[in-house]
């Protein structure tokens, strides 16, 4: 694995290169992708992008947690978390390119 | 929400742009971050989260309709991390 770290310059860059909008422009299409995707979810939305995953909200309910360093008892309130499930496609791919 | 409706939103966020280019804009993104954890890289979106790629061992596996024990061998799985952004603006930060 070569381990670098893509960010949202390079994902910039990618639409740049593609459909040819100025660098500025690029990066503003990046973020508003990004921030349509959030909101969505923090309205509890579910994102489903055909052949990438999917994104959804889970409920979890409150639970007695521990702090593994003291070991005391810390109550853990009810909270929403994102889960994302990759589709066939990008987890056929991901297997693929990493064999060796 | 699906791609398609995503790709309206930001089309109608820009009307000067074509609608195919809005298509490729969006669907070049998505391309990019499964190409970059194809190469084993990590793709950092902070506030969004960040996508990376997580190894499995080989296990011995059980076919769940017959029972009976498969071989299954090592490898690389998709994983996302959720941003501290995402997660505080979830629980209503």
């Amino acid at each position: 694995m070569s381990g670098k770290t893509i960010t949202r310059m390079d994902l910039s860059e990618a639409v740049f290169r593609e459909v040819g909008l100025s660098r500025n422009e690029s990066a503003d299409l990046v973020e508003s992708v990004l921030q349509h995707m959030s909101d969505a979810l923090v309205r509890g939305e579910t994102v489903k992008i055909s052949s990438f995953g999917t994104f959804s909200v889970r409920e979890k309910s409150a639970r007695m947690g521990r702090n593994p360093k003291t070991g005391e008892e810390v109550p853990i309130l009810p909270r929403r978390v994102l889960s994302f499930r990759p589709s066939h496609l990008m987890k056929d791919r991901v297997a693929a390119g990493n064999r060796r | 929400m699906i791609r398609s409706e995503l790709i309206q939103k930001i089309a109608d966020e820009n009307p000067h742009l074509y609608q195919r280019d809005v298509e490729r804009i969006v669907n070049t993104i998505f391309e990019e971050i499964i190409d970059a954890m194809a190469e084993g890289n990590r793709v950092e979106l902070r506030g969004f989260g960040a996508f990376s790629v997580k190894q499995r061992d080989a296990r011995t596996g059980r076919n769940p309709r017959t029972g009976e024990a498969v071989h299954v061998e090592a490898k690389c799985v998709p994983f996302f991390k959720t941003g501290k952004l995402l997660r505080e603006r979830l629980n209503g930060g």
